[in-house]
């Protein structure tokens, strides 16, 4: 499952991720995203940080792992910055539920993604 | 040439001699900065061999393993940020896990590079930095000139000026790797969203520009007698391409002439940014009302639409910069969250009055009150 409110770049890596041989499901929207989870357990999720509010992915991420415990999550932020801005408003307990396997930037390479996905999936 | 003071910490040795070739003879140039920036690479082996150096002198730049033999890398980052050293960390992970991601952003990291890396990402990365370096100077340098300019402001206005790079990156990478065949005819869609994406942001940056303009106050202003129906019709039938294409009918109600004293670029930035979002957030078929009245001592000018509304919670925050709405029915709608905060910007220099009213899936209507 991918989830990002930028067309585009969901686009390009749901492509991307079925080059790799995989399955795609694709979310625009926490709801839409919520309703997969409700209904689906996909084998891995790779989730947008920054959608509707700062911290959208956090809270999918926590909802994927609460129904689903073992679907590893890859949250993919541009950690930079802003990203160092929001973690300051993080809380200790806050941070406690983030429950992400990995944390990787936007920029990050098809071939290298590929090789996360496979270690995360064990394959 | 300025040169940066750039410090390596790693424990592998081809890490410290690659950075030192890769970085020795490159120069970093943008057209909006006035010099070149070069770079001085010092290295170190181990955590207590980077603090001796990092006492010794200032230094702009540190490249940091968190993995090393003695202390860990984020222990050196603590002690930078305990002592308030003024220098940007970037952290050399062989990945970035999510942990050591938390922990080192909270401690002042800025940026990761993930190992093993190409000569091509790292000086990338050292690019966005010496960028961020010299914003950085020059807003210290306006601060002590006496003007706001916001850390915050920059930080966002980066994260909205890379999704779309990211994006149009992504389509070329598609193009260069001949995804969908030969010929180019397979491709005009992922053309034309790159060109969407490249509009998007040249419209970020036009309105970016009118936004320092006003904060900075070095926009130059000329008031004198406008006449607003005049202006609100060439705003109309400059956005009437725009109305044609979303099936929005655009209609300026006028009775008599109305004047005030103004600058006509920026009652015309009004209007444009009003109309244009009434046409943008409206639905097939829908209508825009620009009504103008004036009463005893105020002139009223309102934009009334039929469009998706939103929630009276929304509302409040809309006229702050970078607010977007999100919901189903904006994700498809371009926009870089500053025309409303720059409008406002523009009314308080007239001391004038803007509300909203709204409701979901029925419209929005913002007035304008000038007092005379």
């Amino acid at each position: 499952m991918i989830v990002d409110d930028d067309v585009d770049y969901l686009f390009q890596m749901r492509e991307g991720v079925k080059d790799m041989g995989f399955d795609v499901i694709t979310a625009g929207t926490q709801k839409e995203a919520e309703d997969i989870i409700e209904r689906t357990r996909p084998d891995l999720a790779i989730l947008d940080l920054m959608m509707e509010n700062q911290d959208t992915g956090f809270i999918l991420s926590h909802k994927i792992k609460s129904k689903h415990p073992d679907v590893p999550v890859i949250i993919v932020s541009a950690v930079t910055a802003e990203t160092g801005m929001l973690f300051d408003v993080t809380t200790e307990e806050e941070r406690d539920w983030i429950k992400a396997d990995l944390f990787l930037d936007k920029g990050i390479r098809n071939d290298q993604l590929h090789k996360e996905i496979k270690k995360l999936l064990k394959i | 040439m300025e040169k940066l003071k750039l410090l390596v910490v790693d424990d592998e040795p081809g890490i410290r001699s690659g950075v030192e070739r890769i970085l020795e003879n490159h120069t970093v140039s943008f057209p909006f900065m006035d010099e070149d920036y070069g770079f001085d690479v010092d290295v170190a082996e181990t955590g207590e061999e980077a603090l001796k150096i990092i006492k010794s002198k200032p230094l702009d730049i540190i490249l940091l393993d968190n993995k090393l033999p003695g202390i860990q890398g984020v222990e050196v980052l603590e002690y930078i940020n305990q002592q308030q050293i003024d220098v940007v960390v970037v952290m050399i992970t062989s990945y970035a896990s999510l942990e050591l991601a938390v922990k080192a952003t909270r401690k002042g990291a800025y940026d990761f590079v993930p190992k093993p890396f190409t000569p091509k990402e790292l000086r990338a990365s050292v690019e966005t930095i010496t960028k961020q370096l010299f914003l950085r100077k020059m807003t210290q340098k306006l601060n002590t000139e006496g003007r706001q300019v916001r850390f915050q402001f920059l930080s966002v206005l980066s994260h909205e000026l890379k999704s779309p790079l990211n994006a149009v990156e992504g389509y070329l990478r598609m193009m260069q790797e001949k995804k969908y065949g030969e010929h180019i005819t397979e491709y005009m869609e992922i053309i034309d969203r790159s060109l969407n994406r490249v509009q998007g942001m040249r419209n970020l940056i036009m309105d970016m520009l009118d936004f320092t303009r006003i904060e900075s106050g070095k926009k130059q202003r000329k008031i004198e007698p406008q006449n607003l129906c005049e202006i609100s019709q060439h705003c109309i039938d400059s956005f009437q391409p725009l109305a044609i294409q979303k099936d929005v009918d655009v209609y300026l109600n006028c009775s008599e002439k109305i004047t005030m004293d103004a600058d006509r670029q920026e009652l015309e930035i009004i209007c444009n940014n009003l109309i244009s979002n009434a046409i943008k957030y409206n639905v097939k078929g829908g209508r825009v009302d620009v009504n103008l009245n004036k009463e005893e001592d105020k002139i009223l000018l309102s934009v009334q639409d039929t469009g998706i509304g939103m929630e009276e919670e929304d509302t409040k925050s809309l006229f702050e910069d970078f607010v977007r709405i999100k919901s189903e029915q904006t994700k498809g709608i371009s926009g870089s969250g500053l025309g409303l905060s720059i409008v406002k910007k523009i009314l308080d220099l007239y001391d004038a009055n803007i509300s909203v009213d709204s409701t979901p899936g029925e419209g929005t209507s913002f007035t304008v009150e000038f007092s005379q």
